[in-house]
């Protein structure tokens, strides 16, 4: 699945989650950029992620990720 | 299957958008607003979108404009995992259920010292109930312990840690306290072993559970079991430890939307609003093909093929709820004597035409046959749950009658009753005699209300109910019933007065004080102590203290004949007047006319609305009744004459 796809779907999921209308997402984003990306809703939208996309990830694979571009790199690689 | 909600339609595609003009409504609601929270609600909503229903249960538990079909519920959560993510999802679970469920969590990891606090936010927070989330995690035992003492010490610490929580919070608490069961670890230490060593974690769990059954027992809590809901789905989706160690979640997150509505469906049947009344559709619900083409040898029912087995295994589940007092009726389009063949002539039939209360079999649209099933039970449309094979019937029944309860089916007939057991229509927190004798209570009901509609006219409908009405002073086995109405009626009520069984027991040896009861019997039933009287001497009038009747006899003519038996008494007492009084609450307007209707002469009124009357005895003739008194306590009225 190319890139720019994994992102236009991962900013619906957001959306979702995060209950917002607009996000202007992209590879820099960070949790610190969205109000209601905190530690619980994360939680939520891993496994959003999760669902969406079929797959399992690993508390070290979620620890490791710092933007959303590591994040479309992982779902990338697990997808692939 | 069950923890993706599989009882209930999907979600709509445009859920949010949807969610978000409900939220916009709520400062003014429209008409049906109750209606469109409740079929928004009423779909397979995942976390997220549970948690976005639940703003718009936030801002209308706050509005004065919410619909008043909902109950509004103040729960607290306490436990020592993470509860922020459960409690939006048992808030907006709760909608599902006629529920504006606030939900009010304690702090993170500290949960017996803000129970214990009297000082806490939760003791202030003027809980309705309150919910103790505990696990094998938090409580020390998914592992094992080290010596049979030790086991046996975790145990009862745990036990204790949970019962201190209920106890420490219980007086804030108004209502009822629910204790959840505790998921068993996974990984056996031995082996099938672990069952019988006790210092596994899977025999110290299983011990605690067993405790905690038994303090339910007893009436203190209620057990949400939520152990069975996790091997129901499978203990290995249940569990996850990776989430429990990242953020200490309690169970797997996408298992939150089932847990959520296994906590809100309890709420709601402790708040009364589980279902009474299972409708059922025949063919190819009951029994498989079609009984107007097919004929009785040709449905598939009965031992001999896995179709006629499935069948049959739908009507055993129908009967057993029948026998826990749910009532059955049944709703199907067909000729209603080619719908009766298979009850009176199929020999495998398990239910018979004695267990179904309501039969509609006609040509008419199921949403309006539903409406009169439920006016015949004299039960709300909202207590219906209606099962049907047939999707189109379904959707057509969910969009005139959003209230009702409609379960989604797979097209294999043997996964029927599952799906309708797993909703939860019919959770029960109890278990009373009462129970066991209401689907037959509900059919001696639809019995005469089916009378009325023959006779057409209510006196010989009334003559043609064979009514008994024994009229004896309150006594010592009658007493506590007695109370029970003087304390529970709020209806058919003049005065609203509440005594405790001991100033009963007072007014029945005052000779100043007159304390009647009375009961109807009719040939459909006996509808036991339907009546309660007390009237005072003073000077030449006798005062009515008390007058409250069962609502469930309204339109029987009974007041007359309490108000013969009164007038009876009082005179045989040389008392020239009968004295009344109507004092109003927010619950007693239908009897504000009581005595009006009776012929009493108003004699005073105040401000704020209350009013006495009087009745001449000299003046007063008792009236002919369709129905035989039985009265011991009153002079016989016409020697009185």
């Amino acid at each position: 699945m190319p890139h720019e796809t994994i992102l236009a779907e991962l900013r619906e999921i957001m959306l979702d989650v995060f209950d917002i209308d607009e996000l202007d997402l992209t590879d820099a984003t960070t949790a610190e950029d969205v109000e209601e990306w905190d530690s619980l809703s994360h939680v939520r939208l891993v496994v959003a992620v999760e669902r969406k996309f079929g797959f399992k990830f690993k508390n070290s694979e979620i620890e490791s990720l710092k933007t959303v571009g590591d994040l479309v790199r992982l779902i990338e690689s697990k997808t692939a | 299957m069950l923890s993706d909600l599989a009882w209930l339609p999907k979600a709509p595609a445009d859920f949010r958008e949807r969610v978000r003009a409900l939220r916009a409504e709520v400062a003014a609601p429209a008409d049906g607003l109750y209606e469109r929270a409740l079929t928004l609600a009423t779909t397979a909503l995942d976390e997220n979108q549970l948690g976005q229903l639940s703003k718009v249960v936030a801002e209308l538990a706050a509005s004065p404009k919410a619909p008043p079909q909902f109950s509004k519920v103040k729960l607290g959560l306490l436990g020592d995992g993470t509860l922020s993510l459960l409690s939006p999802v048992i808030a907006g679970s709760g909608v599902r259920h006629g529920l504006l469920l606030e939900a009010i969590q304690g702090d993170y990891g500290s949960a017996v010292q803000q129970a214990m606090d009297p000082g806490s936010s939760l003791h202030a927070a003027g809980l309705d109930m309150l919910l103790v989330a505990t696990d094998a995690r938090s409580l020390g035992l998914n592992r094992s312990a080290e010596s049979l003492e030790t086991a046996d010490r975790r145990v009862a610490a745990a036990f204790a840690q949970i019962k201190l929580i209920v106890e420490g919070l219980k007086p804030a608490v108004a209502a009822a306290v629910m204790v959840q069961t505790i998921v068993p670890p996974i990984e056996p230490l031995f082996g099938s072993f672990d069952r019988v060593e006790k210092t596994s974690g899977y025999a110290m769990v299983a011990e605690l559970n067993d405790r905690l059954r038994d303090w339910a027992a007893e009436g203190a809590v209620v057990l949400v079991d939520i152990a069975r809901l996790a091997g129901t789905i499978g203990l290995e989706r249940w569990d996850a430890p990776g989430h429990w160690h990242a953020s200490k979640l309690p169970f797997a997150p996408e298992m939150a939307p089932v847990y959520g509505d296994v906590i809100a469906r309890t709420v709601a049947s402790l708040r009364g609003r589980a279902r009474k009344c299972l409708v059922l559709d025949l063919d190819n619900t009951l029994w498989g093909g079609v009984i107007g083409d097919d004929g009785v040898a040709g449905i598939a029912l009965g031992q001999g093929s896995a179709a006629g087995e499935a069948f049959l295994e739908i009507q055993q589940t129908a009967l057993e709820l029948r026998r826990r007092g749910v009532v059955l009726a049944v709703c199907s389009k067909n000729e209603e004597a080619a719908a009766l063949l298979p009850f009176r002539e199929h020999p495998e039939m398990v239910l018979k035409e004695d267990h179904i209360a309501v039969f509609q079999a006609n040509w008419t649209d199921k949403a309006a046959n539903l409406k009169a099933i439920a006016e015949t039970l004299n039960i709300g449309v909202d207590a219906l749950v209606f099962l049907d094979d047939n999707p189109a019937e379904r959707a057509q029944v969910r969009r005139e009658l959003p209230v009702v309860a409609v379960p989604e089916l797979p097209e294999e007939p043997s996964l029927y009753p599952r799906l309708l057991m797993a909703a939860g229509y019919f959770e029960a927190v109890a278990f009373t005699q009462d129970d066991r004798d209401r689907a037959a209570m509900y059919q001696a009901n639809a019995a005469r209300a089916a009378a009325v509609q023959a006779s057409g006219d209510l006196d010989s409908y009334l003559a043609s109910l064979d009514m008994v009405c024994t009229i004896r002073p309150v006594d010592a086995v009658t007493r506590p019933r007695v109370a029970q109405l003087i304390n529970k009626s709020n209806q058919f009520n003049l005065t609203t007065r509440r005594y405790t069984e001991a100033q009963v027991e007072a007014a029945e040896a005052d000779p100043r004080r007159h304390a009647s009861q009375i009961r109807l019997v009719d040939k459909f039933g006996d509808n036991g102590i339907i009546c309660v009287l007390i009237a005072d001497r003073a000077g030449d009038a006798w005062e009515i203290d008390t007058w409250l009747m069962s609502c469930r006899v309204l339109g029987r003519r009974v007041q007359e004949a309490a108000l013969a038996h009164l007038a009876g008494a009082a005179r045989a007492d040389g008392a020239k007047k009968l004295v009344g009084r109507y004092i109003p609450s927010p619950k007693n307007a239908m009897v504000r006319e009581h005595y009006a209707k009776l012929g009493f002469t108003q004699t005073s009124e105040t401000v704020e609305g209350e009013t006495t009357w009087e009745l001449d005895l000299a003046a007063y003739e008792a009236p002919s009744l369709p129905m035989v008194i039985d009265d011991l306590g009153a002079q016989p009225l016409a020697a009185a004459s």
